[in-house]
């Protein structure tokens, strides 16, 4: 990572991060591609986030499905962790709780490939600033 | 659905933590570079003073006040400290921000540094958090190689930067005095204030000591403006409150609130309800030293001064929920258990006082009390909170007092008439064969393990309750519900 | 200095700014109870732990109680001290402090002069509402002192003393919330940790905490037994201070009383520890001078500063703390241990009895001389030099227990040939007079000439470190003092630093010396009272005829008949001693 030198330098490297960031989530653009977001908090690694992570990225790339696979701090539903985030470009986000290897395989073969709904997912009862 | 809002965890689960692009990204490191480039200290003060912001640490002591102040002290080293020791039980709302977003609390510190003329900082973490340790110091390696910290930040010639220091799980070393006292290597207990760590504290330095949450709300402070701010919020609490939901409700878990959320939309709206569609009891705020909120306060918005008024506290943001099979003598008996571990033992009122709660609960969950020993509970408990030294002692009362308040009834009932409603005091359980249910098969009398049942086959059974130690093994054997509990 | 106004239980107080309200109280003749809260004033020891909560008072528009001690005054406060919000809490306090304490009263060593029990007894504190499980912790004896912390209060002066004043950390708060307690690391017995046995612990602890070990029933034995020959001697802060005890004024000297009560105690021959410092004088003296002309000459060998060695306190500190340097403290041993030998091997012989017939018994304002002398070094065959030592306070106890009468006691005079002494020996008692009796007589034997002013006042007072320059003739001397071991460890840290500019160093352990030391009448905090026992030190020393220890004809005979002269062969072999390494070896051990 290069140094800084300058206040501009911080603002022109987040305007590219950004723009990046938006053409992932865009349909229609090049850059475009699945988002999956695991909670790897303390909480979600103590319920099995940690297997649940592996798995998404060793079979989403394994089952030939171009996708971005992040780890994430908590996103608060410490009750039905482990939970992942998938966005699928053009579309809003869902979450799903209780991941299990199996409900991950149900999520990669009905939800993002089939563009089924499936049961599982959490309403997103928050705002963000 | 009632919204919460997400201001301190507005980047929890949705930037990889251990990127600092991620954070960039979300406007990561802009407070700071505006702050360098464009502000003024005292400007930025001004700007968290307008916001209304105050420190979620527990206190709720302004933060731009608590900046200004040090920043007046003159000296030639002064210090920030954020204080991440987190020692409420059921508490994870602070580890959720370090593991999730690390970056936003080295970026507030760093502007705090440029605020109050420090040029060091230190992250007093508990020992506990590896991960979160792990993560800090990941982001604190990326910040510092692109110039965000250390030496000439972003070329502007300010220099800061932030060392981590370890605690070892103690209760009170949460408490910033004696967290400071620990980072010195002394006795982690607390000292008389003042003088407060703004003007004298780590080295007899003029230290800065904020909470996790509370730095977490400054960058975006910056950015959006105070007025954005404090539009959130009651009027003298601004900004929002993360909880960390526990106890006897559906959706446990973090959730972060504007001020003046009421509780029933907390438990009900946010939370999912009780448990197994059980009533709703109380809810325990500010951690062990908290006071228990009841049904009567279900509609009372929660800020700072409406929770000190119902006898209770914010605390740093545990919220335990009790329903219907919840004792509270026994409830209150559990947190001065906590406190007795906990205390320092620096001053005689929280070292020998809260023994002394404690040793009378233990007497009338026994069924030993008498109406004078709730008498005493009161007494006790409230000069043990105006003479303590530290705010351990000064609200460690605070279970036994606010439940002898809400919860009087039970107290009687467990002093006069030897009962406990909520059939949690073991010592005032009778196990009881019901006559006309049991056949006399028995079971029970096979199954105890200290021989307080006798009768004989197809005879009705009779515990002698002198022998009878209250496991519960009977009722949990016999098939025809012939034993219950009185 | 900025005034502040304020209003204490109704009456207008105005006091500089950053006065507690304790003290600004005070002013107005309020007198707030407190317990944890300890001062020597102007002597730079305080301790303000805002512990105890006795002190507690209400301030209006505060929502809890503030502790005055603790609590600054500000403009236009309000403050009460007694309502009966006030009262409440104070007593409720005290009595949770009551309710963790063995109710010993009537066994305890510290009964009519415990802190505890006065206040227990001011509060009118009847019954103890708040019984409960009591704290209990392992007895801990060493040889001067005995730790008995169940009456532990923690109001940490031990740890202030042990620490913040005599640097020594034996002493610190231990465990957490109900069992928390003030005790040597990992609550080891304080005979393996660094103690010094200086007994400031001891003089401070409001209860009955800490204590000396008790040696008065050992000493009733050997009066009461008829085939021991029982000699007793005195040192010299210990007549400036026992007549407190019996309600004397601090700062009377009662020596003549009390030679006579010893008398009436039994003792065979009550001779004076001062007779023994004239003669360290003459040893250590004789030291300086020979190391002194020795390094003028040129000579690498020998090193200066020169320390004194005089206080038994002060040698456990630097054995512990700065063994690489046993070799810069004189090696003459302190009076007390002077003493057995002259008395077992010089006057035993005079009388034609064997030395294990004779016992000596010392009266001392210290505790660290009942571990001096268990030493193996001062024992011959197992019997010790000097076998007991008592304190200022356990002499005291003996008297009272005789039925004596010691007011009505008359005047009378040491028994002779060991209890003859000059001024010099007296002022040993204060700090600054073992160096200014040890230049009396130098300054003579180095210049040959009559010193004409013998009061070095520039050697004394009360000031932490004290420097002054003397002139032996053209040729400057620079002397340095301090007292309490916090103060001396600076000129050793100089010392070791290669950074001092002294010939010699007087060092006591005590703040105030001997006077101050933790086996005297307690002080409560009064600094008033050492200061008075200071004065009558040197009042006692003008009096005398004789104010140069080598003008002492008894002196000057012992040497003639039995010692050959200073730093002679026999000297060395009874009077001199060596020290040795106790840095890492007692921590080993358990
Ligand atoms: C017994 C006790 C424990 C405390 N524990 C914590 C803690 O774990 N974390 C915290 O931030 N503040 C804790 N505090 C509050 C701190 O003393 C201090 O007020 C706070 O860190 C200041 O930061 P803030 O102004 O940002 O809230 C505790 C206070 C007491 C009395
Ligand atoms: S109130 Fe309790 S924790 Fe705080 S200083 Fe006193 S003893 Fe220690
Ligand atoms: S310490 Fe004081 S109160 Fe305690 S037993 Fe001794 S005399 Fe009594
Ligand atoms: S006797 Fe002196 S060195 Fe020993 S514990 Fe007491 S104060 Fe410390
Ligand atoms: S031992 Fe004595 S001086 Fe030390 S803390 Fe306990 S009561 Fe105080
Ligand atoms: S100064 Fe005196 S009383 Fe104190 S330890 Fe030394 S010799 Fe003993
Ligand atoms: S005397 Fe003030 S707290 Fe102890």
């Amino acid at each position: 990572m290069a140094k800084l030198e300058t206040a501009n330098a911080l603002m022109e490297l987040r305007e590219a991060l950004k723009e990046k960031g938006a053409a992932l989530s865009q349909a229609n653009s090049p850059l475009s591609t699945i988002q999956v977001k695991v909670t790897m908090a303390t909480c979600g690694i103590a319920s099995g986030s940690k297997p649940v992570f592996e798995f998404m990225k060793d079979e989403l790339s394994k089952r030939n499905i171009p996708a971005k696979v992040t780890q994430v701090g908590c996103m608060g539903f410490c009750y039905a962790e482990p939970t992942i985030e998938i966005t699928i470009p053009g579309k809003s986000p869902v979450i799903f709780g209780y991941v299990n290897l199996k409900k991950a395989d149900e999520i990669i073969e009905h939800f993002i490939r089939k563009g089924e709904e499936i049961e599982g997912s959490i309403q997103i009862n928050y705002e963000t600033a | 659905m009632a919204k919460q809002i997400r201001i301190a965890l507005r980047n929890c689960g949705v930037i990889d933590p251990e990127r600092i692009e991620d954070y960039i990204a979300r406007d990561g490191y802009m407070a700071l570079a505006s702050v360098l480039t464009d502000l003024s200290p005292e400007a930025v003060i001004e700007i968290l003073k307008k916001s209304g912001l105050r420190g979620r640490g527990g206190g709720g002591f302004p933060a731009g006040i608590k900046w200004e102040i040090t920043r007046n002290v003159v000296a030639d080293q002064k210090y920030v400290v954020c204080n991440a020791d987190e020692g409420d039980p059921g508490a994870f709302m602070d580890r959720s921000i370090l593991e999730g977003d690390p970056h936003v609390v080295l970026e507030a510190m760093t502007i705090n540094g440029y605020c109050t003329g420090a040029s060091r900082g230190l992250i007093y973490i508990r020992a506990e958090y590896p991960l979160a340790v792990e993560r800090l110091k990941t982001a604190m390696g990326q910040s510092r190689s692109m110039g965000l910290l250390g030496e000439n930040i972003l070329g502007t010639g300010f220099n800061f930067d932030i060392d981590i220091r370890y605690g070892a799980g103690a209760f009170v070393c949460g408490e910033e005095t004696a967290l400071i006292h620990s980072m010195e290597g002394l006795r982690g207990e607390p000292t008389v204030k003042p003088p407060f760590p703004s003007v004298e504290g780590y080295l007899k330095k003029p230290t800065n000591v904020n909470n996790v949450e509370t730095f977490a709300n400054i960058p975006i402070i910056i950015n959006k403006g105070w007025k954005w701010f404090s539009s959130i919020g009651t009027e003298k609490s601004k900004g929002t409150k993360v909880f960390a939901l526990a106890g006897k409700i559906n959706n446990v878990g973090l959730i972060e609130v504007p001020m003046g959320t009421t509780l029933r939309e907390v438990i009900y709206e946010i939370g999912g309800g009780i448990q197994y569609g059980k009533a709703f009891k109380a809810a325990q705020t500010g951690g062990p030293s908290g006071g228990c909120l009841t049904v009567k306060h279900l509609d009372t918005p929660i800020d700072y001064d409406n929770l000190i008024a119902a006898g209770s506290m914010m605390g740093s943001g545990g919220l335990i929920v009790m329903d219907e099979d919840d004792c509270m003598v026994a409830i209150a008996k559990f947190y001065l258990e906590f406190t007795v571990e906990e205390s320092c033992g620096k001053c005689s009122p929280c070292r020998i006082g809260n023994k002394r709660l404690f040793e009378l609960l233990e007497k009338i969950t026994q069924g030993n009390g008498t109406m004078d020993d709730i008498d005493k509970l009161r007494n006790l408990g409230t000069v043990i909170k105006e003479t303590s030294l530290c705010g351990l002692g000064q609200s460690s009362p605070n279970p036994v007092l606010s439940t002898i308040d809400n919860f009087p009834e039970e107290y009687h009932e467990h002093v006069t008439g030897k009962k406990c409603r909520s059939k949690v005091c073991k010592s005032l359980m009778q196990y009881l064969v019901v006559a006309d249910k049991c056949i006399g098969c028995t079971l029970c009398a096979r199954n105890c393990p200290v021989d307080a049942i006798s009768g004989e086959r197809k005879q009705v059974h009779f515990i002698d309750q002198s022998k009878c130690i209250k496991c519960g093994a009977c009722m949990d054997k016999c098939k025809f519900n012939a034993i219950i509990i009185n | 200095m900025n005034m502040v106004k304020l209003i204490i239980d109704g009456k207008h107080v105005e006091v500089p700014e950053n006065t507690t309200l304790l003290k600004a109280a005070k002013t107005v003749g309020i007198d707030i109870p407190t317990l944890c809260y300890f001062e020597l004033k102007d002597m730079n020891i305080e301790n303000r732990p805002g512990g105890c909560r006795v002190c507690v008072v209400e301030v209006r528009g505060r929502r809890n109680l503030a502790p005055a001690c603790n609590t600054m005054v500000a403009e236009g406060m309000e403050v009460f001290t007694h309502n009966i919000r006030v009262l409440n809490a104070r007593r409720t306090v005290l009595e949770l402090i009551l309710s963790d304490h063995p109710a010993e009263c009537l066994t305890c060593s510290k009964n009519g002069n415990c802190e505890l029990q006065s206040m227990a007894q001011q509060l009118g504190v009847r019954e103890i509402p708040y019984a409960g499980e009591q704290s209990k912790y392992r007895k801990d004896t060493s040889p001067a002192i005995i730790r008995d912390v169940d009456k532990c209060i923690m109001c940490r002066r031990c740890e202030m003393m042990c620490n913040d004043v005599q640097t020594v950390g034996a002493l610190s708060a231990v465990n957490r919330g109900f069992m928390a307690v003030v005790a040597p690391a990992f609550e080891m017995n304080l005979e393996k940790s660094t103690c010094t046995y200086c007994g400031q612990c001891v003089s401070v602890c409001p209860t009955g905490a800490l204590t000396e070990v008790d040696h008065s029933r050992n000493v009733i034995n050997s009066l009461a037994d008829p085939a021991k020959t029982v000699v007793v001697q005195t040192a010299p802060a210990v007549r400036a201070a026992l007549g407190e005890e019996f309600g004397l004024e601090p700062g009377t000297l009662v020596t003549g009383k009390m030679v006579a009560a010893l008398r009436r105690l039994g003792f065979d021959y009550v001779f004076d520890t001062d007779f023994a410092a004239d003669l360290t004088i003459m040893e250590e003296g004789s030291e300086l001078l020979d190391r002194l002309t020795r390094y003028l000459k040129g000579d690498k060998e020998v090193k200066l500063p020169i320390l004194t060695s005089c206080c038994p306190g002060w040698v456990n500190f630097f054995e512990h703390n700065f063994p690489e340097m046993l070799d810069i403290p004189s090696t003459a041993k302190s009076p007390q241990q002077m003493f057995g030998p002259v008395a077992k091997e010089y006057f035993a012989k005079k009388l034609g009895i064997d030395r294990k017939n004779m016992i000596v018994v010392s009266i001392m304002p210290c505790l660290a001389k009942k571990y001096e002398c268990q030493r193996e070094e001062f024992k011959v065959n197992g019997d010790p030099d000097v076998n007991y030592s008592l304190s200022t306070r356990e002499l005291a106890h003996l008297i009272k227990q005789s039925n004596i009468d010691f007011n009505a006691l008359p005047e009378e005079d040491f028994d002779n040939p060991l209890g003859a002494s000059t001024g010099a020996a007296v002022i040993f008692g204060a700090t600054g007079g073992v160096i200014e009796a040890a230049c009396r007589t130098a300054y003579e034997l180095y210049t040959g000439k009559k010193l004409e002013k013998v009061d070095f006042t520039e050697l004394r007072g009360l000031e932490n470190i004290r420097h002054a320059t003397l002139d032996f003739d053209g040729l400057p001397i620079n002397i340095g003092i301090a007292h309490g071991l916090g103060n001396a460890r600076k000129l050793l840290e100089d010392i070791r630093a290669g950074k001092s500019q002294f010939h010699a160093i007087e060092i006591m352990a005590c703040p105030g010396g001997c006077i101050g030391g933790g086996g005297q009448p307690y002080h409560h905090g009064n600094s008033e009272i050492i200061k008075q026992r200071s004065a009558a030190i040197y009042r006692e020393d003008s009096g005398k005829p004789i104010r140069k220890s080598h003008e002492n004809p008894f002196i000057q005979e012992l040497y003639r008949e039995f010692l050959g002269k200073p730093l002679g062969e026999k000297s060395h072999h009874l009077l001199h001693t060596h020290y040795f390494d106790k840095s890492v070896g007692d921590f080993i051990e358990e």
